[in-house]
């Protein structure tokens, strides 16, 4: 549907990375559409969460060629190239030492943004995670894991990155919280219409949020494509054994929120 | 700065050069050793060099012959008292006890002029309690050949001086293996209280009478003569010819009988020196040389500001070096060891050991005990500064870097403030340290709280040591708590209070 002269975001060509004698990432191929949520998932140790370390420049790759927007990601450009990714990781990595509000703003300010202009990007990202106002002004200790978590995001957002890289970003939360986060989640991602690479290892919450479903083990790419392609399509017994071994997928669609 | 400012002020600097070339006086430094005697004698030169309108400064109680012979040649100080066999054997490390006109020919060359005797021979002699003495029939040294189960106790200069234990024991053969080295003053406690049999003393020790000890004769002869002498700096003729004047004035005039009676009215009487040496100057050469007490509540000030100026100086400069060696550690991990190595080698220094060192480097005085001090307040900093930047959570760590905060950005920002409450408790610790280890400056004449320890000691004054010993336990204990409250303002609430 999409026309096809659209780059996209990120561009993975048979990229390799080996811990010792680990391959952790063995001769990948990915693409990651504009607008699109990609949901890379996989058992512990796949290489899901090294990809995205990759795509982010905390690890170094051993061979092939990853491309962000069209320019190559190496240690020399990835600096640059991070102003335009928002990161968020399971624990929301926030800074202890910071409130909620100083964390957003950090990065902000220290590119020199005007005060009324972080200001309002504040009160804007408040309102879009939903936090509530007296919160911004407490320390990640004095804060609920789903506030955190919403700090977190707001932290990723707050410079309007091209792409969201979120790692587990839910996996710490109670299932509850974990739930409504989710539909909030999605509900924000399509407003925004913000591309998204989101790692997870529950089926469940790839296919509520993924267009695209990458499945991978020790490395390597096992299959891409729907959630029904996976589970009416597997291409081989492991992709079978995955997606049947989740069985939760089963339960009916959650109703979406009214947006 | 205005033109006009820079002129008055260079002709302000120029007024000042000049007033300072018309109102010139000689300025003088006394040194003296760490015992009373010594103390005396350089109260004795400091008020009649100030009797001569000079501008005295007496630094008492410098640790031992070495220190003072360096800092004599250095010109930190420029008189001292001294003792020919001291000089002979020690300074010039002569196998034989040299003449006095010996010593004067070999001194010169280096720039040091020798007095004429003052008067008394201060030798060495072994001493021990008259009624032990009885029952063994020992009246000279070589009778203690035939008692190798006697407990020695000599001083520490004594116990590694050429003419002191090692020589002795070798001429007089003698078999004692119970030989503990200390310091004098302690070594009477020791002999009184039973603990050590046989001590070295100092024929004009104001304590043989008082303890009742029997002198031990010489019968070999060991013990070269030791009369008592000034040296001084060759360049003083130049600088002050009156204060050599008034200096020779001492020469043959006090007895030995003067000199014990001087210590005793010191030690036993708890005159202060500064009085025992203005009256002897009056009674005997009719000069009048005031030379006020100060009061208990004056020195302690002076002790305070000097023991603060040690302590002050040292710890910045241990702040201002170790926290960017401890960021440089936990940055790179191969120079880190390094790093952490060799400081905490520095560390196992003994602290006295480390003064020592650095005095060939830097002379008596503040320099060299802050230049130690420094050395030694280095660990703890440079050590919590790396925990504390090695123990942040990688995935803190890992968000600063994805936010795309530049190496800089994430240690002022991040790193520097998750560490402070680490860095600020190693800052702590060696200032609590640095307080407690600035009192042995006093013995390269750093003044500090450590000065009435150290008088107190060779006084036996424990009141006196007390006055240096609770205001530097108080000092460490106010470091502690202005610390606590500087965690309170530099440490950030959000790492203080604790998870709900």
């Amino acid at each position: 549907m999409r026309p096809q002269f659209v780059p996209p975001v990120i561009e993975l060509k048979q990229i390799n990375k080996a811990f010792g004698a680990t391959r952790a990432l063995d001769r990948i191929d990915l693409r990651v559409e504009p607008g699109q949520t990609t949901v890379l998932i996989g058992p512990s140790g796949c290489g899901k969460s090294t990809l995205l370390r990759a795509v982010v420049g905390l690890i170094g790759l051993d061979g092939g060629t990853a491309s962000f927007e069209g320019s190559a990601i190496s240690a020399q450009s990835v600096r640059a190239l991070r102003r335009r990714m928002g990161y968020v990781i399971q624990e929301g990595g926030l800074f202890p030492h910071l409130t909620a509000a100083e964390n957003v703003v950090l990065m902000a300010r220290q590119l020199g943004w005007p005060e009324h202009k972080w200001r309002g990007r504040l009160a804007e990202l408040a309102e879009l995670t939903r936090l509530p106002i007296d919160a911004l002004d407490r320390y990640p200790v004095e804060l609920s894991g789903g506030q955190r978590q919403r700090v977190s995001l707001m932290r990723a957002l707050m410079l309007d990155p091209h792409v969201l890289l979120m790692d587990e970003p839910l996996g710490a939360l109670d299932p509850m919280i974990r739930s409504e986060l989710q539909v909030e989640l999605r509900a924000i991602f399509r407003r925004l219409e913000k591309t998204v690479l989101l790692v997870t290892h529950d089926l469940d919450e790839a296919g509520f949020f993924g267009d695209l479903i990458v499945l991978l083990r020790e490395g390597r790419i096992e299959q891409q494509g729907t959630l029904e392609e996976l589970v009416h399509k597997p291409r081989n017994e492991f992709v079978r054994a995955f997606v049947n071994a989740q069985r939760s997928m089963l339960e009916p669609p959650r109703e979406e929120p009214r947006s | 700065m205005s033109g006009v400012t820079r002129c008055s002020i260079a002709a302000l600097v120029l007024v000042l050069l000049a007033q300072t070339a018309l109102a010139q006086k000689p300025h003088v430094a006394v040194g003296s050793k760490k015992f009373t005697e010594s103390v005396i004698l350089g109260e004795l030169l400091t008020q009649l060099a100030a009797s001569t309108g000079a501008e005295v400064e007496h630094r008492s109680e410098l640790g031992g012959t070495r220190i003072l012979w360096s800092a004599l040649k250095r010109g930190e100080i420029d008189v001292y008292p001294e003792y020919t066999g001291t000089i002979s054997k020690e300074i010039l490390g002569a196998g034989e006890a040299a003449t006095i006109d010996e010593v004067r020919g070999a001194l010169t060359a280096e720039g040091i002029a020798v007095s004429a005797p003052l008067g008394f021979n201060n030798t060495y002699v072994l001493g021990m309690k008259e009624e032990l003495a009885d029952e063994r029939r020992i009246r000279a040294i070589s009778d203690l050949a035939r008692h190798p189960d006697l407990r020695f106790g000599f001083s520490n200069e004594f116990m590694d001086r050429e003419d002191g234990w090692p020589g002795l024991r070798r001429s007089y053969a003698l078999p004692q293996r119970d030989v503990r080295g200390m310091d004098h003053d302690l070594a009477y406690r020791g002999l009184a209280a039973g603990s050590i049999d046989v001590v070295d003393l100092y024929s004009t020790d104001a304590e043989i009478e008082y303890y009742g000890l029997r002198m031990l004769e010489d019968d070999q002869a060991y013990f070269p003569r030791y009369d008592a002498v000034i040296l001084y700096r060759s360049d003083l003729r130049g600088r002050a010819s009156e204060m050599i004047a008034a200096f020779s004035a001492l020469e043959g005039t006090i007895t030995a009988a003067d000199m014990t009676a001087m210590n005793a009215k010191a030690k036993i009487k708890r005159v202060s020196e500064a009085r025992i040496a203005s009256e002897f100057l009056e009674r005997r050469l009719g000069v009048q040389a005031d030379r006020p007490d100060v009061s208990a509540w004056q020195r302690f000030w002076v002790n305070t500001v000097e023991h603060l100026f040690l302590v002050t100086v040292s710890l910045a400069g241990a702040i201002f070096v170790s926290i960017p060696l401890g960021v440089i550690a936990a940055r790179f991990s191969g120079v880190g060891q390094a790093i952490l190595g060799t400081v905490g080698i520095i560390q196992t220094i003994p602290a006295l050991a480390l003064l020592v060192f650095m005095i060939p480097l830097l002379g008596i005085g503040a320099a060299p005990a802050i230049a130690a001090l420094f050395l030694y307040s280095l660990l703890p900093i440079v050590r919590n500064t790396y925990a504390g930047l090695h123990d942040i959570p990688r995935p803190i760590v890992e968000s600063a870097i994805a936010l795309g905060l530049l190496p800089s950005q994430r240690l002022r920002l991040v790193e520097l403030p998750l560490a402070a409450r680490s860095i600020l408790a190693g800052i702590k610790t060696s200032a609590v340290i640095n307080v407690g280890t600035a009192t042995l400056g006093a013995l390269i004449g750093t003044g500090g709280y450590g000065q009435p320890i150290l008088t107190g000691i060779r006084l036996d004054d424990v009141g006196l040591i007390m006055q240096g010993a609770v205001p530097a336990a108080g000092l460490a204990l106010l470091c502690q708590g202005a610390f606590e409250l500087a965690e309170r303002r530099l440490v950030s609430k959000g790492l203080r209070i604790k998870a709900s």
